[in-house]
C-alpha cells in the first residue's frame, strides 16, 4: 500500500478509524439478523458456513451407512439385512459420500475462504452461491429421504445400465439417483463457474497470477475440471433418464445401444472425479505445510504445474476403470502406461511438501498431526493404485475388497485427513476462537489407528477373493476374523470421527476469544479481524509479493482503517475490485448484489422441474421451468443502470469505471466458462455417436436420414442471420441507434435454425434405433439453445427499450452475441452430423 | 514416511538455499525417482500381459459362457447343441478360448485360479484365454454387481483328462 504507517497499530491514535470503517461497512453486508436472513443472505460467510454444516451433516449420513455395511460384514451369513437392503445401503453409502459429502465440503470451505484469500469482499455472483447451496440442500435431502420408505437407489454408485434400464430396475429407485443426483451437479456447475470468474478477476490490486495463493491455483484447476468432467456425466444420466422415460434405447444392444457408452461417459467424469476430490484437499496441505512448517512452500511453481498436469492427465485415464470390458490390448497398453504416469506430478507433489518439511522448523499442533496422518496414509494409497494400474494385477483385483480398501485410501487419507486438518487450521478464521480443550488430539489417535485397521484387514480380504457389493460370505473361508478385525477398527475409527465433529462444535461455541492471524501465516485471508467480517476485507489492498502479510506485519491494520482500495462505502453498495486477469491491475468496480430471497426460490422451483418427474407430475414440471425462466430474468432485470455512472472513485486517486460499463462484465466472463461446460457436454454428444456408431452391435442402422433440402437450407441462412443479428445489434447499441434490424434478424435466424432441426424430429422416430434417438438429442440441442438465444434477444429489446443500454453498457448485448453465436456454431456441427451419413449414403 | 520423520526431527540450517533444494526434491526425488520406477514396472505388467493373450494354437478348444440374472449357460464348439447350466467342461492341459456374453445385463467371468475376469456384455462377446493345468474342479464367480442375486452367481470349471473329456464329448455325463 502507498502510504506507509509510522506508528505501532494497537497504539495507534487511528484506531478509531478502524472502528468507524467497519461500522460503515457491516450495515451494508450484513445478513437480515432475523430469521428469514438465512433464506436472504448471499454472503459467502453466511452461504459458506450453512454449505459447511451441511456438508457434515451428510458425511455422518455416510459414516452411518458405512457403520451399517460394516456391522453386517462382521460376521458371516448375518441376518441383519438382506441383499435388497444392503444394496441400498452401500450404494447410497458410495454415493452420498462422492456426491453429497466430498464435493459439497470443499466447495463449503472454497466460498468461505476464497475471497479472503483473494483480497475479494465476495465471490464473483453470490447470489448465484446461494442458489447452488439451495439446490444442493434440497436434492440431498430428496435423496437421502429415498432411503426411508426404501426407495434408495441400489444399483452401485456408478449406476450400470442395463442393471439400471427400467427392464431390470422398474421401481423409482434409480429415477431419484438420476433426478437428484444431475440436479445436485447443477450446484456444482454453478460454484464452478463462479469460483473461475473469482480466481480470475476478483483479487487485490496487483496479485497477479504468479502472487496467486497456492490454493487459489488448486481450486481453479479443480473449478475447470469440473466444467468439462461433470457434462459428460451429466449427458449419460440424460441419456438413461430419456431411455427409462421415454424408450430412447441408448443402452440396449437389440436397438443399436451399447451398454459401454454409459461406462464411457461415466469414467469420463469418475476419473477426474477423484482429482476434484483430490486437489481441494492437495491445495489445503500446501497451504497450511509450510505455516506449520515456518516457511514457505518450496518449488510454488512445480506445485502448480503438478496439479495442472494431474488435471490434464486425469482426463486420459477413464479406460483404466474398464480394464475388465474387453478394451483392445493396444488401448490397455497404453492407458496402464498412462496411468502409472501420473504418479510422476504426484510425486513432484509430495516431494515439494516434504522439501518445505525439511527446510522449514515444523510444529506439531492439530492441524499438522493430521497431515502426518494424510502422508502416513496416502503413500500406501498411492501404492496400491500403482498396483492396480498394471493390467494383470487389475484383472484378479478388479472388484473384490481390495479396490474398496485402495479408494478408501485415497478418499480418506487423500480427502478426508486434509480437510479435518484445514477445518481446524482455519477455525479462528470462521469462529474467532482458538483452540481450547484438547479432545482433537485423542480423536486423531482414535481415527487413525483405527482407519489403519480397517482398512488393511480390508486389503487382505481383497486379496482372500471376497467380492466387493457382497451382502455377506460363508463361514469356514478364513473370512471370519479379517472381517471382524475391520468392522471393530471401524467403529474406532467412526467414534473419533464423531469427536472431531464434537471438538469443533465445542470449541466454536465456547473456547476463548482468539488473537488475529494466531499461526504466522502469509496471505491475506488472516488479515482481517477474527472471525472474519461480513464484509470480508475493510479496504482492498495493494500487494507486491506471494505472502504480503509476512513481507509486511502492519498490513492488516493498515487494511483495517481503510487505508487501501475501494475503503469508504460512499456510494452506500456492495463493491469489490475486479482485476486484470493476469497482472492483477485494477480495471473495473463491481456491485455486489443485496439480500435476496431470489436464489432460494428459484432453487425451490428449480427443484421441482427435476423432481416431479419422480411422481410422474410432467405437467407441475411443465409449470416449474416456466417459473424457473421467469425469475431467472427478474435475477437479470435487477443488475444494471440506467444512467451512465462514469468512472468510480476508488480511492488512492484511481477512477475505475463500473463492471455494468465495460465491454466484458463479469456476466460476460461467467458466460464464457459456462460455454465451456456446454460445449464439453454437446461434445460427449458427438463423441457418444461415434461411438456408438464404431462399437456398438446393430450398426449402421437400418435406414439413414436424408437431408432433403429446406432443413439444410434453413439451418444455414438461420445461422448466418442467428450470428450476424446480435453483432448489428450491438454496433447500432454502440452507435446510439436502434438495434431493432438486428435484433429482429436474429430472432427470424434462431426461429429458422430450430426449423431445421425440427425436420430432423419429423423424420425419425426415437425409439426406433440408437440412432434415431441419437439424432433426436442433436436436434434437442439445437432447439433449447435456439430457445435461450430467443428469449435472450426478447430480453434485451427490452432492456433497450427501458434504456438499460448505452455505448458503455453493451455488456449485455455482448453476451446475448455470445450465446447466439454458440447455438449457430453447434447447431450446424450438430445437423452436419446428423445429415452427413445420409446425405452420402 | 521416513523422510518425513526425519524432516520433523531435524533443525535447518541457517542460510536455506532454494535452488538446491529444488534440485534435490523436485528434479530428483519428484521426477527423476517415479520415472525410472514406473517404467519398470508398466514394463514388466505389460510383458505378463502380454502371455496372457490369446494365441493361435493348434490343439485350442472355443467354448462359449453366456450369462443371466443369475445363471450361467455354457455351449461347446466341439459339440454342438451341447450346453451344460453353471458348470464349465475344458480339458485339462490344452488352451481354451471361453467367448463371453450376456443375456441381460453386465456380468463378470472370474475362475481366480485360472484367468484374471473379463465382463460379459450385452451384444459383445469377449474372448478369454484361459489352461488348466491339472484335471479337476476350478471355482468360479460373477466379479460384475448384477443385482440381488450377485453374492450367489457362482459357477465351476471341471477341467477333464484327455479320457473324461472324450467322453464329455461323446455325450456321457461325467
Ligand atoms: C467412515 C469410514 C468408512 C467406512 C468404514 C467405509 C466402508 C465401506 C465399505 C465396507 C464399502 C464396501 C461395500 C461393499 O462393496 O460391499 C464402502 C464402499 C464405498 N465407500 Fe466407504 N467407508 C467409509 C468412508 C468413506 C468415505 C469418506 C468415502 C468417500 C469420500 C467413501 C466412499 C465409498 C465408495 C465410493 C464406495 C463404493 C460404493 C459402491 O460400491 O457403489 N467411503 N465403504
Ligand atoms: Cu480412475
Amino acid at each position: 500500500m502507498t502510504p506507509p504507517s509510522e506508528t505501532p497499530p494497537e497504539t495507534s491514535p487511528k484506531r478509531p478509524t478502524a472502528l468507524r470503517l467497519h461500522r460503515a461497512l457491516e450495515p451494508i453486508y450484513a445478513s437480515d439478523p432475523r430469521f428469514r436472513g438465512w433464506f436472504t443472505t448471499n454472503n459467502n460467510n453466511d452461504i459458506g458456513l450453512l454449505f459447511l454444516i451441511a456438508a457434515a451433516g451428510f458425511f455422518v449420513v455416510g459414516g452411518v451407512l458405512a457403520m451399517l455395511i460394516r456391522a453386517q460384514l462382521a460376521s458371516p451369513r448375518s441376518v441383519f439385512m438382506g441383499p435388497d437392503v444392503y444394496n441400498q445401503v452401500f450404494t447410497m453409502h458410495g454415493t452420498v459420500m462422492m456426491f453429497l459429502f466430498a464435493i459439497p465440503f470443499f466447495e463449503a470451505m472454497t466460498v468461505l475462504l476464497l475471497p479472503g484469500m483473494l483480497g475479494s469482499r465476495d465471490m464473483a455472483f453470490p447470489r448465484l452461491s446461494a442458489y447452488g447451496l439451495w439446490c444442493y440442500l434440497i436434492g440431498a435431502t430428496t435423496v437421502v429421504a429415498s432411503l426411508i420408505p426404501g426407495l434408495a437407489p441400489d444399483s452401485g454408485w456408478f449406476m450400470y445400465p442395463p442393471l439400471t434400464s427400467t427392464e431390470y430396475s422398474p421401481g423409482i429407485n434409480t429415477d431419484i439417483w438420476l433426478l437428484g443426483i444431475t440436479f445436485i451437479e447443477v450446484s456444482a456447475i454453478s460454484a464452478a463457474v463462479e469460483v473461475v470468474v473469482t480466481v480470475l478477476r476478483y483479487r487485490a490490486a496487483g496479485m497477479s497470477l504468479s502472487r496467486m495463493p497456492i490454493f487459489a491455483w488448486y481450486i481453479l484447476v479443480v473449478a475447470v475440471m469440473i466444467l468439462t468432467a461433470f457434462p459428460p456425466m451429466i449427458l449419460g444420466s440424460v441419456l438413461l433418464e430419456t431411455e427409462r422415460l421415454l424408450d430412447w434405447p441408448f443402452f440396449q444392444a437389440d436397438r443399436g445401444g451399447d451398454a459401454l457408452l454409459w461406462q464411457h461417459l461415466f469414467w469420463l467424469f469418475g476419473h477426474p472425479e477423484v482429482y476434484i476430490i483430490f486437489l481441494p484437499a492437495a491445495g489445503m496441505i500446501s497451504t497450511i505445510l509450510p505455516v506449520m512448517a515456518r516457511t514457505t512452500l518450496l518449488g510454488h511453481g512445480w506445485v502448480v504445474g503438478a496439479a495442472v498436469s494431474l488435471a490434464v492427465l486425469s482426463f486420459g485415464l477413464w479406460v483404466h476403470h474398464m480394464f475388465t470390458t474387453g478394451i483392445p490390448h493396444m488401448g490397455l497398453a497404453f492407458f496402464s502406461a498412462a496411468s502409472t504416469l501420473v504418479a510422476v506430478p504426484t510425486a513432484v507433489q509430495i516431494f515439494a511438501w516434504i522439501g518445505t518439511l525439511w527446510r522449514g522448523r515444523p510444529r506439531l499442533d492439530l492441524p499438522m498431526l493430521w497431515l502426518l496422518g494424510f502422508f502416513a496414509t496416502f503413500v500406501i494409497g498411492g501404492l496400491t493404485g500403482v498396483m492396480l494400474a498394471v493390467v494383470p494385477f487389475d484383472w484378479q483385483a478388479h472388484d473384490t475388497h481390495f479396490v474398496v480398501a485402495h479408494l478408501h485410501y485415497v478418499l480418506i487419507g487423500g480427502y478426508v485427513f486434509p480437510m479435518i486438518a484445514a477445518v481446524y487450521y482455519f477455525l479462528p478464521i470462521f469462529t474467532g476462537r482458538t483452540r481450547f480443550f484438547k479432545l482433537g488430539e485423542v480423536a486423531f489417535w482414535l481415527v487413525v489407528p483405527g482407519f489403519h485397521v480397517t482398512f488393511l484387514a480390508v486389503h487382505w480380504a481383497g486379496l482372500l477373493g471376497q467380492r466387493r457389493r457382497t451382502w455377506t460370505y460363508d463361514a469356514g473361508q478364513g473370512w471370519e476374523i479379517i472381517n471382524l478385525v475391520a468392522s471393530v477398527g471401524s467403529f474406532v475409527m467412526a467414534i473419533g470421527f464423531a469427536l472431531v465433529i464434537l471438538d469443533v462444535a465445542v470449541n466454536a461455541a465456547v473456547s476463548s476469544r482468539g488473537r488475529r492471524n494466531p499461526w504466522g501465516a502469509g496471505t491475506l485471508e488472516w488479515a482481517t479481524s477474527m472471525p472474519s467480517p461480513s464484509y470480508n476485507i475493510a479496504s482492498i489492498p495493494v500487494v507486491r509479493g506471494r505472502y504480503p502479510l509476512r513481507d509486511d506485519p502492519d498490513l492488516a491494520h493498515r487494511i483495517a482503517r481503510g487505508e487501501g482500495l475501494l475503503a469508504w462505502p460512499a456510494r452506500n453498495r456492495r463493491e469489490t475490485l475486479v482485476v486484470g486477469t493476469a497482472r492483477g491491475e485494477p480495471l473495473q468496480v463491481a456491485v455486489l448484489p443485496g439480500n435476496t430471497a431470489l436464489p432460494f426460490v428459484m432453487a425451490l422451483a428449480t427443484s421441482v422441474v427435476f423432481l416431479a418427474p419422480l411422481i410422474d407430475a410432467y405437467r407441475s414440471a411443465g409449470v416449474a421451468l416456466l417459473a424457473v425462466l421467469a425469475l431467472a430474468l427478474r435475477w437479470a432485470w435487477t443488475l444494471g443502470s440506467k444512467v451512465d455512472e462514469g468512472p468510480l472513485d476508488a480511492g488512492h486517486g484511481l477512477a475505475l469505471p463500473s463492471a455494468a460499463e465495460v465491454p466484458d462484465p463479469p456476466g460476460w466472463w461467467g458466460s464464457v466458462f459456462l460455454l465451456l461446460a456446454d460445449v464439453t457436454q454437446f461434445g460427449s454428444l458427438l463423441f457418444g455417436y461415434a461411438f456408438l456408431w464404431t462399437v456398438a452391435p446393430n450398426w449402421p442402422p437400418p435406414s439413414y436420414l436424408a437431408p432433403g433440402l429446406w432443413g439444410p437450407a434453413l439451418a444455414l441462412t438461420g445461422a448466418a442471420a442467428l450470428a450476424a443479428g446480435p453483432r448489428l445489434a450491438a454496433r447500432a447499441i454502440g452507435r446510439t441507434r436502434a438495434p431493432w434490424p438486428g435484433l429482429v434478424l436474429a430472432l427470424g435466424g434462431a426461429a429458422a435454425l430450430a426449423g431445421g432441426a425440427a425436420t430432423v424430429w419429423a423424420a425419425r422416430d426415437p425409439t426406433a434405433h440408437a440412432y434415431d434417438a441419437t439424432l433426436w438429442l442433436l436436434a434437442g440441442h439445437i432447439l433449447l439453445h435456439a430457445a435461450l438465444a430467443a428469449i435472450m434477444l426478447l430480453y434485451l429489446g427490452a432492456r433497450v427499450a427501458r434504456g438499460y443500454a448505452s455505448p458503455a453498457r453493451i455488456g449485455e448485448a455482448r453476451i446475448v452475441q455470445l450465446w447466439s453465436d454458440f447455438a449457430a456454431a453447434t447447431g450446424l456441427v450438430a445437423l452436419a452430423a446428423a445429415w452427413l451419413p445420409g446425405a452420402f449414403a | 514416511m521416513a523422510l518425513v520423520l526425519a524432516a520433523l526431527r531435524r533443525r535447518p540450517p541457517a542460510g536455506t538455499d532454494d535452488t538446491g533444494a529444488e534440485r534435490v526434491w523436485l528434479w530428483g526425488l519428484g521426477l527423476a525417482f517415479p520415472a525410472v520406477t514406473l517404467v519398470a514396472l508398466t514394463t514388466y505388467g505389460l510383458v505378463v500381459g502380454e502371455r496372457l493373450l490369446p494365441r493361435d494354437a493348434p490343439d485350442l478348444v472355443t467354448v462359449r459362457a453366456e450369462a443371466r440374472q443369475w445363471a450361467w449357460t455354457f455351449a461347446y464348439a466341439d459339440a454342438p447343441g451341447r450346453t451344460t447350466e453353471g458348470v464349465l467342461h475344458i480339458p485339462a492341459g490344452r488352451p481354451v478360448d471361453v467367448e463371453i456374453t450376456s443375456a441381460d445385463v453386465l456380468h463378470s467371468f472370474w475362475v481366480p485360479r485360472l484367468a484374471g475376469k473379463l465382463d460379459a456384455i450385452p451384444g459383445h462377446v469377449n474372448v478369454l484365454r484361459l489352461e488348466a493345468f491339472a484335471p479337476g474342479r476350478y471355482d468360479g464367480v460373477s466379479a460384475e454387481f448384477n443385482g440381488t442375486g450377485y453374492r450367489d452367481h457362482a459357477f465351476a470349471v471341471e477341467a477333464h483328462d484327455p479320457a473324461a473329456w472324450a467322453a464329455f464329448l461323446a455325450g456321457e455325463t461325467p
